[in-house]
């Protein structure tokens, strides 16, 4: 008796404490900054190249994602192949790598001393210590949101309506872009913000792998690491910055794909 | 119910076991030591010695260590790879009164079997990859000291090779044996602790930076008295002799 009180209690309990914990850091980080220390951080010049790198490999990377990840994800979705379930895993590993394990995995892959180094060098590619590098790296570490959360929706999606356009004599490649992508797009941008998310705030592998330099391979979060120790007040500021922009786009797409977008598809996911 | 508040119990434990309440461990007081990167070898050696505590360290770049004390943080032990840092948090009441406790030297790092630095020269030439700490950490400060002595248009092309600014002796490091970077500035200790996958190419007498490295006893530190000892022992006896393993220099005037 006693137990079915209590239950509905724990849950009311368990979602306070959990919003709490979730909420706080994010909200002591403007209660600590005020907003002339905001504007005066954005006056910075290599706070402001920072975000803008931030900004144009977090894009560059996202599209890649996107262009390679859909198909993928179709695929993953559609079919059963040997190995399907191996390319699955394979596909989420980077999830549960920590990021500086990957950013070492990438060295030894395509660094100047790994795996493809040498085949890298001979067609001029630079990735290491390049802007190119830091999108390889948020690349790595970002695609397997995109793809898992892109898979779910393909395999949510009405089997029937698909039949139905496959039987008015539509291709595959034809139903895929005319009925597929319309019809999965709230959980593709979804998968795309969940992605984007994680490269904006991908530090480690990119640290490791491409380094740290002012308008070169210094995104928002290495900057942030760097002014910890020189200038609290300024680190501050910049993270304010960096969580109203995630923030501002986890509401946009929400507002945009109406308010199932991210939580219905991950519950379908 | 008994069940919810038996792993409620557990939970609770658990997250206690994490928190690090239990300083001491049976009669064993257990000392924190925030220490500057490049100091891991000399102190993972010291630490196991130390008779009067069991010692846990928290390695990063010097001035990582400094902003988390400045932030609250409370080690026992502050440890950096310059004075002026140590220096700082004593004016600012947050350490007791520091001491010098080992002197040591720059030098041009790079990677074992790469032949194409042979000295400070090189490091003007274009397309040399160059990495230095960022500012702030002794050992990117110290770089830019030596650079810094450097004729304007020769010191001006060595920084134009800066390819990462990192944060501790640790990325240097890295990318050096990771064949990333050709180049880059370390201490000597640092190279030794590589273990022949880099090497040193000593700079000219003229260019060499006073190295010098502080430690202190932070105010509030639960283990006082072992932190004392600690510092202490640096100075003389196995902690001075784990330096000198590592290639540690004494401190001036020693």
């Amino acid at each position: 008796m006693t137990a079915r009180r209590l239950f509905p209690v724990a849950l009311v309990a368990s979602l306070g404490v959990a919003l709490v914990f979730l909420t706080l850091p994010l909200l002591a980080i403007f209660l600590e900054s005020s907003p002339a220390d905001l504007l005066a951080s954005l006056d910075d010049p290599g706070a402001f190249d920072a975000l803008g790198l931030s900004l144009k490999t977090t894009g560059v990377a996202l599209a890649v994602i996107v262009v390679l990840g859909t198909p993928a994800a179709w695929l993953l979705a559609t079919r059963r192949f040997r190995g399907h379930a191996l390319a699955v895993t394979l596909v989420e590993l980077p999830l549960v790598v920590p990021p500086a394990v990957a950013g070492i995995g990438l060295l030894a892959a395509v660094g100047p001393q790994g795996l493809l180094g040498p085949a890298l060098e001979e067609a001029g590619l630079e990735l290491v210590f390049q802007t190119a590098g830091v999108v390889v790296a948020l690349i790595f570490v970002a695609s397997p949101f995109y793809v898992r959360q892109a898979q779910a929706t393909f395999a949510a999606l009405d089997p029937e309506l698909l039949a139905a356009s496959r039987t008015l004599g539509a291709s595959e490649a034809r139903t895929f872009a005319r009925v597929v992508v319309p019809n999965a797009l709230p959980g593709l941008v979804a998968g795309g913000a969940l992605a984007w998310g994680r490269a904006l705030g991908e530090f480690g592998a990119t640290l490791v792998f491409a380094g740290s330099l002012s308008g070169v391979t210094q995104t928002a979060p290495l900057a942030i690491y760097e002014r910890f120790s020189s200038d609290f007040t300024a680190a501050l500021a910049l993270s304010a910055v960096l969580v109203a922009a995630s923030g501002a786009i986890l509401l946009g797409v929400k507002l945009a794909m109406g308010p199932g977008a991210l939580g219905g598809a991950g519950a379908r996911g | 119910m008994r069940r919810l508040a038996a792993t409620t119990a557990a939970l609770a434990a658990l997250v206690a076991g994490c928190g690090g309440d239990d300083e001491r461990l049976g009669d064993r007081p257990r000392l924190t030591v925030s220490a500057a990167t490049s100091l891991t070898t000399a102190f993972e050696s010291y630490g196991p010695r130390f008779a009067p505590a069991t010692v846990r360290f928290n390695f990063a770049g010097s001035d990582e260590l400094a902003a988390q004390i400045r932030q609250g943080v409370r080690p026992d032990v502050y440890a950096a790879a310059n004075t002026k840092l140590p220096g700082q948090l004593f004016e600012e009441g947050l350490v007791e009164e520091p001491v010098r406790f080992a002197g040591n030297r720059l030098v041009i790092a790079v990677p074992a079997d790469s032949p194409r630095i042979a000295g400070v020269a090189d490091l003007a030439r274009g397309g040399v990859q160059l990495v230095i700490g960022a500012e702030g950490v002794p050992v990117g400060d110290y770089a830019r000291e030596v650079v810094g002595r450097l004729p304007p248009a020769r010191a001006r092309a060595v920084l134009a090779n800066v390819r990462s600014e990192e944060p501790d002796v640790g990325g240097v490091v890295g990318k050096l044996t990771q064949g990333a970077a050709d180049a880059g500035f370390l201490y000597v200790t640092d190279v030794k602790a590589a273990e022949g996958q880099v090497r040193a190419i000593e700079l000219p007498g003229g260019l060499q930076p006073r190295v010098q490295y502080g430690a202190a006893v932070v105010k509030g530190a639960k283990q006082a008295p072992a932190a004392r000892k600690f510092v202490e022992g640096l100075l003389e006896g196995v902690g001075r002799d784990a330096m000198r393993d590592a290639g540690f220099e004494p401190p001036p005037g020693a």
